[in-house]
């Protein structure tokens, strides 16, 4: 019962070859700026993607205990930043509050 | 131990400690999603980045099949392509065989440390803080796929919000940056809310498209920052 290994192949594939193709060449040369402000701006469009609209349904019991969770992440990060703590935190609030209130 | 290896273990402790929960999240959830053992580990040993194998986990619960996923992952994951661009240049005099191993372990963290050391690096040094971080990465991985069984259910119910919760730790630096960030995910967010109401693309598609849409507009509408951004 492996059967996602292929996919796990093909993942590792489009990973390593943006990471080696560039050691590869090893050109001084510029990326063409269109193309270069297309790339910087796909992280931060995937991530919204990503949190939005799924993380309301990652406690599909009760949507408030996600989102209660990802508000902590959001003040601690704003306020002293860091991954550890906003990731650790969220799941306690979470917990917490699907511990007392679910 | 040369001064040179002593730098370079101080520099991989922060990272150890800080991939390591991230995995065994991943791990848990991994669990949860139903994978084996196995396709658990080859995750973190084969791909080895972060934020694309929560993508991937998030992708395969939605039902998406393997094209759509591979194909986020490139998008996801293309940004290394810029930051070995640059890196290759601090490495100049890097020996050929020695770029295949040191290529493999780019990761958002691990560039982030690089990048902001002085001077030329040497294969050692990065070599030796990426396999912190991926040591970190892959051991993470299986204590939480094996452990995470013994931990109460509310618990792992909560850990469901971890990846979120990953993600945006992840942006919020960017955010503080610039509003460039927040305004790409708040649009790319909305229009994601859009598409599944209207409900026009096959299961999971919606978010390759709101990647392509928003970046792209992005690169037309914002002006560029690259001479801000950390990339030197």
């Amino acid at each position: 019962m492996n059967k996602l290994i292929p996919l796990i192949l093909g993942m590792a594939a489009v990973t390593y070859g943006p990471r080696l193709i560039p050691f590869l060449l090893m050109t001084g040369r510029q990326l063409p700026p269109r193309l270069d402000a297309f790339l910087k701006c796909i992280p931060a469009a995937a991530i919204g993607a990503l949190i939005i609209p799924g993380v309301f349904s990652a406690t599909p019991a009760m949507p408030l205990a996600a989102a209660s969770g990802m508000v902590f992440t959001l003040a601690f990060g704003l306020w002293r930043g860091g991954i550890i703590i906003p990731v650790l935190g969220s799941v306690g609030v979470t917990y917490l509050i699907l511990f007392f209130a679910g | 131990m040369t001064k040179e290896v002593q730098d370079a273990y101080r520099a991989g402790v922060p990272i150890f400690i800080g991939y390591f929960p991230a995995a065994v999240a991943f791990g848990i959830l991994s669990k949860g999603c139903g994978i084996s053992l196995l396709e658990s580990f080859c995750f973190s040993a084969l791909v080895f980045a972060g934020a694309s194998q929560f993508i991937a986990l998030n992708l395969l619960m939605t039902g998406m099949g393997p094209g759509g996923i591979i194909l986020t992952t490139l998008l996801v994951n293309f940004r290394h392509f810029l930051m070995s661009a640059c890196l290759s240049a601090k490495m100049a005099k890097t020996k050929k065989r020695n770029i295949f191993l040191v290529a493999f372990g780019v990761t958002d963290e691990v560039f982030s440390v690089l990048s902001f050391k002085p001077g030329p690096l040497s294969s050692k040094f990065v070599i030796i803080l990426e396999s912190a971080a991926y040591s970190a990465w892959v051991g993470g991985t299986v204590a939480g796929y094996v452990l995470g069984g013994f931990l109460p259910e509310i618990l792992t119910k909560s850990m469901g919000v971890a990846l979120y919760a990953l993600l945006l730790a992840i942006l919020l630096p960017e955010i503080k940056q610039s509003l460039k960030a927040l305004v790409l995910a708040v649009a790319s967010g909305a229009l994601n809310i859009l598409l599944i109401k209207l409900d026009l693309l096959p299961h999971g598609w919606n978010i390759i498209a709101c990647i392509f849409a928003v970046a792209l507009a992005g690169s037309f509408f914002i002006p560029g920052e690259a001479k801000e951004e950390a990339y030197e």
